[in-house]
């Protein structure tokens, strides 16, 4: 028989998450369950998947570290964002952060969760126009190097097609 | 702004007639950003709110938006305003009434447009439109979040994207939902089915107002869950698709009804427009479910004097702040199911004694 994660009490709603493999539980009893809005009253009873959901992955990225591999891996719940002074363990319990440097300050117990949540862990799609012009730059930059050191290498056959690409660039940015 | 200047409009959203309106209420995708180098809301000091709120109220001033926008200062709104541009869906529940300190809300006049400030980001950018229209959604919100990101600069990361206060919401920022109307799919069992198939998928069923809100009316929800790994575009795709095959079923199941119980649907229908006409005492819960049945008998050709423009009208107007604005005066749980029905029984006078069924 399971307990329940907040009071002990035997267990009636077992939630079971198997991502990629790894199985993680949560047990809850009824009343605990009510109380922290995750089961609404009758009549029309309807999981709140998301806050379940949620629940589920933050334990199981404590639970992953305490059975971490690495043994001199830092605890978790010690982690301190240098910026915005939040504390992973509040994370933990919020599961909202405090400030963008969080996403870096966490990033090792953030990657885990980011992976069961999104199944991915680098964002595709829009990109804000300052952000795109610059990489787009550094993109022109990078291949001007080559462009040169190819004139240098006389490789006159790669400096023609660096030099395309540059123009290709060029015109499109 | 007095808000009840807007009680006689109808949000653009709300006309009913966009593409697949028999079955689609309403589409509506929102983005979360943040401002880079300032403490997301729920750390942030009310000095550093008020900031956040300078800075954003002035980039959407200056930006070239379409349309005139009004900001409404949530946090001097006494709870019944609040409780209204939540019934128009203009504001979160959250910042209405959880939420703390400077914080507002900007929206254009059709209502189509609204971004909220210091919510649980900086900026929610939001954008609804009537029926299944995600492209066109898309394409607006897109603009106005270029339009307002040429004079702010957003937390963005190179590998997370934008950054938003809590991780469910990072990378792209991007909730698309969309508003169903699926009553023969409840009457035939089929939705539970339905709704299991689709969190296999990534996909989130909730009720009218969102998270943790109850399916009323027979209206959902269908929204996707992943904001990080896939691009905006693919994630209106797999959106689109799912809708598609709702669509087809809720169709089917319609026909079914048509087809092996005609009589007993006609009567269901005329029984929930008499009951409107003529109850003294009305909860919302019980409107919704009749109004349900009258949006279902418009779209089957039941009912042939009743717009579909004045049922979303009616679905708005019963709600608490709503009835309370129109009444003038504040109302108990009581006083407003007696209004309710007063309203109602008006209505429905207004359309021209009881409609016939045909």
């Amino acid at each position: 028989m399971n307990s329940c994660k907040y009071c002990g009490a035997n267990a009636t709603i077992h939630l079971t998450d198997i991502v990629n493999k790894k199985r993680r539980e949560i047990h809850l009893c009824d009343k605990c369950a009510q109380e922290h809005e995750l089961l609404p009253i009758a009549p029309n009873p309807q999981l709140n998947l998301p806050a379940l959901l949620q629940l589920l992955m933050l334990q199981g990225v404590g639970e992953e570290w305490s059975s971490s591999d690495a043994p001199d891996a830092v605890d978790p719940s010690t982690l301190t964002c240098p910026t915005c002074g939040l504390k992973y363990a509040q994370f933990r319990v919020d599961g909202r952060f405090g400030c963008a440097d969080d996403y870096d300050a966490f990033r090792t117990v953030l990657e885990p969760l980011l992976e069961r949540v999104h199944r991915s862990l680098t964002h595709l799609g829009k990109v804000p126009a300052v952000v795109r012009r610059a990489r787009d730059e550094s993109e022109r930059d990078r291949l001007r190097d080559h462009l040169r050191d190819a004139v240098a290498a006389e490789n006159y056959e790669e400096a023609a097609r660096l030099r395309d690409r540059i123009r290709q660039k060029e015109a499109a940015g | 702004m007095n808000l009840d200047s807007l009680l006689p409009n109808l949000g653009e959203w709300l006309r009913g007639n966009g593409p697949e309106s028999d079955v689609v209420v309403s589409t509506r995708i929102r983005l979360a950003r943040n401002l880079a180098n300032c403490p997301f809301t729920n750390r942030a000091t009310i000095p550093q709110k008020a900031e956040t709120e300078a800075k954003i109220r002035d980039a959407v001033s200056k930006a070239e938006l379409a349309g005139k926008f009004t900001y409404v200062d949530v946090n001097k709104l006494g709870p019944l305003d609040r409780q209204f541009l939540v019934e128009r869906q203009l504001i979160s529940r959250e910042l209405a009434s959880v939420l703390e300190g400077p914080r507002g809300v900007s929206f254009d006049e059709a209502e189509s447009v609204s971004l909220m400030v210091n919510e649980e980001d900086h900026l929610r950018l939001q954008v609804m439109r009537s029926g299944l229209a995600l492209d066109e959604a898309w394409a607006e919100i897109d603009r106005v979040d270029d339009a307002i990101e040429a004079r702010l600069t957003y937390a963005f990361h190179d590998q997370f994207g934008y950054l938003t206060a809590c991780p469910t919401n990072v990378g792209t920022g991007m909730r698309a939902s969309v508003m169903l109307h699926l009553p023969a799919l409840g009457l035939t069992k089929e939705i539970e089915k339905l709704f299991r198939s689709l969190q296999k998928i990534n996909l989130v069923v909730r009720g009218l107002y969102g998270e943790g809100s109850r399916a009323s009316g027979d209206l959902y929800q269908i929204s996707n869950q992943v904001t990080l790994g896939k691009s905006e575009a693919r994630v209106l795709q797999e959106i689109r698709e799912v809708i598609a095959q709702i669509l087809q079923y809720e169709r089917h199941a319609r026909q079914v009804l048509l087809k092996e119980r005609k009589q007993a649907e006609q009567d269901r229908i005329a029984r929930a427009i008499g009951t409107m006409g003529s109850a003294t005492m009305i909860t919302s819960d019980e409107t919704m479910e009749l109004l349900s049945a009258v949006r279902l008998g418009i779209s089957l050709h039941l009912l042939d004097d009743v717009p579909a423009t004045t049922v979303n009208q009616l679905f708005m107007h019963i709600q608490s702040a709503h009835l309370q604005k129109l009444m003038g005066t504040p109302l108990d749980g009581e006083e407003r199911n007696a209004a309710r029905a007063k309203y109602l029984r008006s209505k429905l006078r207004e359309l021209g004694g009881p409609p016939r069924s045909g």
